[in-house]
């Protein structure tokens, strides 16, 4: 490895710590993929990797890339923003059909509409 | 004003996107970002958004502060239940709240807040019994989690946008 | 021995996330129905996305931010299509 050589102790130490935290946390959220019962329970789980995983992989990233090129490095900031505002929006629209598809089928294990009428979906058109 | 610049905010974000991308804060970027951002702000127009104006940027700052803390603390709390989950059943269930909350825009930021937060995730809000559906992954009783998401989220918001 | 500790540790959080997008993808494929599927490809997309960075990191190479950038930006369009799709059986109404 060439580069990774030129960067300073100081530095080093907090993009290790940063990249393993954040790894390992997105795996916590990807296995909670596979140990969580129900497919509701399972839709809570990726926002782990969304949120707390991006945030500190790429806070890494500026951090090795400010050093290196000895200037402010900030659009891994973009990434962040991009991917906060629409894990939400995915899984919400996700968790709002997945609704609609067991209400439809008559599982009795979720909640039933609440007015009695058709499921409308025009609150959250997106 | 209102006329040239319809949303100010929007074309101010706008510029900011466009210097973070190119990475230069030269004054030739900085002109084609804000034109840019101010024709955005019109094509917005004629898309005809509800028109909200923040009120209590005061609030604003401080719902912010409580959003970080709770994620940070969820991200934790849910980390450990799937960690236990093989060992221990999750106990998770769906919690109905009654929110008198209307505004568009309001509406939109909470899904996003609690959605955002792992272990709540907005399912349905009924617009008109106002009855907001939500899933908790480590649910004790729902009655503490109405109450909790009514005190810390629903509150500030209406101070904010109505 | 300061190199050698980062070169492993980016080597280390790399095989993490590339076990994290095999839990992903096992999701997607097993899923027992269409919603779950459709979470394992949000999941493994995300994953995706962080080890491009990992990876740029390694190389110092920003052409790794470009496409990293570009999957955070357009792939929730797919999953949000997939989602309507599962709610009204057409993407555009």
């Amino acid at each position: 490895m060439n580069h990774l050589t030129d960067l300073p102790a100081w530095a080093a130490i907090p993009v290790c710590i940063l990249l393993l935290l954040g790894s390992v946390i997105t795996l916590v959220g990807s296995m909670g993929l596979i140990r969580l019962k129900t497919f509701y329970g399972r839709l809570h789980a990726p926002t782990l990797g969304a949120s707390a995983g991006t945030i500190l992989i790429c806070v890494a990233s500026m951090i090795t890339f400010a050093v290196l090129q000895n200037r402010w490095i900030l659009h891994e900031i973009l990434i962040i923003v991009f991917i906060i505002l629409t894990t939400p929006v995915t899984l919400m629209l996700l968790g709002q059909s997945a609704l609609y598809r067991d209400r439809i089928e008559g599982k009795n294990d979720v909640p039933g509409k609440t007015t009695g009428e058709q499921p409308d979906t025009s609150g959250m058109d997106i | 004003m209102r006329y040239w610049f319809p949303y100010p905010l929007l074309s101010l974000a706008l510029l900011m996107l466009w210097l973070l991308i190119n990475q230069s804060f030269s004054p030739g970027q900085i002109v084609l970002g804000s034109v840019l951002g101010i024709a955005f702000a019109w094509a917005m127009v004629n898309l005809q958004p509800d028109k909200t104006r923040l009120k209590n940027f005061g609030v604003l700052a401080v719902l912010a502060g409580h959003v970080a803390i709770d994620v940070v603390r969820s991200n934790i709390a849910v980390m450990a239940v799937i960690l236990r989950a093989g060992k221990r059943p999750v106990n998770s269930g769906f919690v109905a709240i009654d929110i008198s909350l209307r505004d568009e825009n309001a509406l939109a930021l909470l899904a996003c807040i609690l959605t955002a937060t792992p272990g709540t995730a907005w399912l349905e809000f009924d617009r008109q019994t106002g009855v907001l559906l939500i899933h908790v992954l480590d649910l004790e009783n729902g009655a503490a989690w109405s109450d909790l998401i009514k005190r810390r989220y629903e509150t500030p918001l209406k101070e904010i946008f109505e | 021995m300061n190199e050698l500790f980062i070169i492993w540790s980016i080597l280390a959080s790399q095989i993490v996330l590339g076990l994290a997008m095999g839990c992903a993808l096992f999701r997607m494929v097993r899923g027992p129905r269409a919603q779950d599927r459709i979470l394992g490809l949000d999941a493994l997309y995300i994953n995706a996305m962080l080890l491009l960075l990992t990876f740029g990191i390694r190389t110092a190479n920003s052409i790794y931010f470009e496409a990293a950038l570009i999957i955070a930006l357009l792939g929730f369009v797919s999953s949000i299509a997939f989602a309507k799709f599962l709610m009204r059986g057409e993407v555009i109404e």
